[in-house]
């Protein structure tokens, strides 16, 4: 029976959205025994409200269902491998229980605007005082102190403060055309991963637990080296360049057969482009002068993108990455989330999970992006439905009698579905 | 000096430009012992890479290395040659983590791959970062920052549904790749800490990419509808975006239509009261209609001032920052997050500093990044023995 790497290590966790759960997702994956607090008072983000309309999309079947907190791919997909249980952080008695679970938990974790926790009474100063080798890690939008530390968002909202939102318009600089994608809650987690366990591995050693403070937009900025380096080393604000290489051409996003289907090409050296000529047949136009070395490439990349552009319509997206890749050409198919599930490659490496959830079905899960070859994860406990574990973790772990948690129940500290404008609150 | 969090942390680093040394440097800036092992002559690509200070090329003066190999340790070793293969084994026994880049081919050619490597050291953690992963039908494809986002499956929902789909900035996916694995690195360690007994890690840039950066992968399995671009605006869904102040640009949004009446009030937009805003039942048809209240409205205001007022409703709202605003905002001076780094080339920068903010164990540059084979005396002399007169020979034989 494999041991998982972070057997024995409990996570507590107090997070909403994004970044906190998956940050915790990841952790369970890895063998944390993670507990997951929730309230009946509040609703997690299980969906936009508590009774959406039919045909809501991101529900299964686009049927919310009687329970529709249960049935949302926005939760679904980044809370497994949890124990999750609800308290009410409003009442002295949830309070008192969350206390006595900080005490046998090794981290916790959470992401809600800077203080909430203090207001209920349970900030880091008190909770040391009860567990001081606690690792507490908290993932305010920029940080807990300075002038933004009290704003409010989301990605979209964090992006644009680390430069990173007018570095990724299309060429006119206009970041009205960019769209929703945002990458903020991915660096987020793994950042926060990183330093949780690191500061693991200090407590080990020491026996000092510490509070960390991982400000959203501290964890993007030094992915974007390369432009504050140019602007403190020579004063130079970097402009977007759309899909192409700021060094090296053709880059490109190329329309191919189809409907909205493309491919991408990086051509980055002289081999590459002697392949890439190879690839498309070795046409006379890319036999011209201007087109032979790097510097006269860039040069001349409007021209150059047409003849791919003429090249590329005629084939399909995949076929053309294949056939590029066959030479040795660095190519990617721009794939959709259907094909993403299709794709061979993705299949190859086992990368989804088939996993049956009592509320929403059997479905294919993404699994945890880290392959350890000896103690692989898995999804070993579906996502976690709303207070579901909370037998299993106050009574089970805390040792509360069944009296104890009905009486809980009655009081609506604990319970299994939200009240009336949870989703209000 | 103080102390650091993961301090007693060895770690071998075979990794080149991006991906891995942003692993590497996590662990380094944490305080990791982090020996760089660089291809004698040329070093890690990266020194080519620049930026340079005044446009001058240089391989001591690269901006990207610069920023990416603080605090490590560099010495050069030719791992093609059978010496370079013998000093590497030596090293490789003494380590808790290896972490390498290369395509997946190259370990194992070198007689380097895993199942050579845990016989000299069982405890070892091996973290070997490539596109596709060391196995699969695209296994050896290769890939650039633009390739490896479009494989991810959220390019295709980025951008303007008039435009091509659209690339993120810089290399930002290499880097949220190297981040990924230095969680998995220590968490393997945690595994080998425990066992004593390492493993392989293998990351993929593409499954970092896969249901992480969205839950739009499980939505399609949930209701089979295909995510697509929207551009930047959501027909019926505002205010939500990016809009023009005289200053430039910034962000808002709701966060939800209960928050209407609020920030209205909060942005002193009496036309904007009108009940057919507020009303569900309505409001989303009116959307050219606050866009022809609110564009006006914001042009003459600037961003800051936008933005504090959104705040003050509880609104989400932040500006558009360029690299110069940026690197002298008062928000992220308040908390240090640049710091100012001497290099004994390429002179004083400030530099982006702590990811994470560790009040016991702080993140800072004890040494900045080495210049190339820096460290080669302290390692091959003082550490495996070599006289001076071997380590010439060394160099002679192309060795290190």
């Amino acid at each position: 029976m494999t041991r998982l790497p972070l057997e024995g290590i409990r996570i507590l966790e107090t997070a909403d959205v994004w970044a906190g759960p998956y940050t915790c997702s990841l952790l369970g994956d890895m063998g944390a025994e993670v507990i997951k607090v929730e309230s009946i008072q509040r609703m997690s983000t299980r969906g936009q409200t508590l009774r959406p309309p039919k045909d809501a999309p991101g529900y299964v079947d686009k049927n919310p269902g009687e329970r529709p907190w249960e049935r949302a791919s926005v939760f679904n997909g980044i809370n497994r491998n949890k124990l999750g249980i609800t308290l009410n952080l409003k009442d002295p008695d949830g309070v008192k229980l969350y206390k006595s679970l900080v005490k046998v938990s090794d981290i916790l974790v959470e992401n809600y605007a800077t203080g909430v926790l203090d207001n209920l009474g349970v900030g880091y100063e008190v909770l040391r005082q009860i567990n001081p080798g606690l690792i507490m890690i908290s993932m305010p939008l920029f940080g807990s102190t300075g002038p933004y530390k009290n704003y409010r968002g989301n990605g979209g909202t964090c992006d644009p403060v680390t430069g990173h939102t007018l570095l990724r318009c299309y060429e006119d600089n206009d970041p009205y055309y960019i769209g929703q994608t945002v990458h903020t809650d991915a660096v987020s987690s793994t950042t926060a991963v990183f330093a949780v366990l690191t500061a693991l591995f200090y407590r080990r050693r020491t026996g000092v637990g510490q509070y960390l403070d991982l400000a959203h937009s501290e964890g993007i900025m030094p992915h974007l080296g390369e432009a504050i380096m140019d602007y403190t080393m020579n004063g130079r604000v970097a402009q977007s360049t759309g899909n192409r290489g700021v060094t090296n051409a053709p880059q490109g996003c190329y329309r191919c057969k189809g409907d909205d289907r493309w491919v991408t090409i990086a051509v980055t050296n002289d081999k590459e482009w002697t392949l890439l000529q190879e690839a498309m047949g070795n046409p006379a136009w890319a036999k011209a002068d201007k087109f032979q070395d790097a510097l006269s490439r860039l040069e001349n990349q409007d021209e150059l993108d047409k003849h791919i552009e003429e090249w590329a319509i005629e084939k399909d997206h995949y076929e053309a990455m294949h056939l590029l890749q066959e030479l040795g050409v660095p190519s990617g198919t721009v794939i959709d989330h259907a094909e993403a599930y299709a794709d061979p490659h993705i299949r190859a490496r086992g990368f989804f999970e088939k996993v049956t959830h009592r509320e929403a079905g059997t479905h294919e899960y993404a699994g945890n992006p880290w392959k350890l070859t000896k103690t692989p994860a898995s999804i070993r406990i579906p996502a976690t439905c709303l207070g579901e574990y909370n037998k299993e973790v106050l009574c089970g772990l805390l040792g509360l009698s069944a009296d104890e948690l009905q009486s809980l129940e009655d009081k609506q500290v604990i319970g299994d579905a939200y009240l009336e404008g949870a989703d209000i609150a | 000096m103080a102390e650091t969090a993961l301090e007693g942390l060895k770690v071998l680093d075979l990794t080149r430009y991006i991906a891995g040394p942003q692993c590497t440097k996590l662990l380094a800036d944490y305080g990791a012992e982090v020996i760089k092992i660089e291809k004698p002559g040329e070093g890690d690509p990266a020194r080519r890479l620049g930026p340079f200070p005044n446009d001058e090329p240089d391989p001591e003066k690269s901006g990207l290395f610069l920023h990416l190999n603080t605090n490590k340790k560099s010495i050069t070793l030719n791992l093609k040659s059978e010496g370079g293969k013998r000093i590497f084994k030596s090293l490789v026994a003494d380590v808790d983590i290896l972490v390498e880049n290369f395509s997946p081919r190259v370990m194992p050619e070198l007689g380097l791959g895993y199942l050579e490597l845990e016989q000299l050291n069982p405890r070892l953690v091996m973290v070997s970062i490539s596109n596709f992963g060391q196995t699969g039908p695209y296994r050896d494809y290769k890939a650039a920052e633009i390739t490896s986002w479009a494989m991810g499956s959220r390019m295709y929902s980025t951008g303007h549904p008039d435009r091509p789909p659209l690339k993120l900035a810089g290399s930002v996916v290499q880097y949220l790749a190297g981040t990924n694995a230095a969680a998995a690195a220590m968490s393997a360690l945690f595994g080998s800490l425990a066992t004593g007994e390492g493993q392989q890690v293998d990351i993929s840039i593409q499954e970092c990419l896969l249901g992480a950066v969205d839950n739009n992968l499980l939505s399609h399995q949930y209701d089979h509808e295909v995510n697509r671009r929207q551009g930047g605006r959501r027909e019926g869904t505002y205010p939500m975006g990016y809009y023009f102040a005289n200053d430039g640009f910034f962000q808002l949004q709701g966060p939800s239509v209960r928050h209407w009446p609020r920030i209205v009030r909060a942005l002193g937009i009496e036309e904007l009261e009108d009940p057919k805003f507020s009303d569900p039942a309505t409001r989303t048809q009116h959307h050219g209609d606050f866009d022809a209240i609110f564009y006006p409205w914001a042009i003459v205001r600037t961003k800051g001032e936008i933005v504090q007022m959104a705040q003050d409703a509880k609104a989400y709202s932040a500006p558009l920052l360029n690299m110069e605003e940026v690197v002298n905002n008062e928000h992220h001076n308040s908390r240090g997050f640049f710091v100012e780094v001497e290099h004994p080339i390429a002179g004083k920068f400030k530099y982006p500093g702590a990811p994470i903010k560790f009040p016991q164990t702080p993140w800072g540059v004890r040494s900045p990044a080495p210049t190339l084979g820096q460290d080669n005396i302290e390692i091959y002399c003082g550490r495996l023995g070599y006289s001076k007169s071997q380590i010439v020979t060394l160099r002679q034989q192309n060795v290190i």
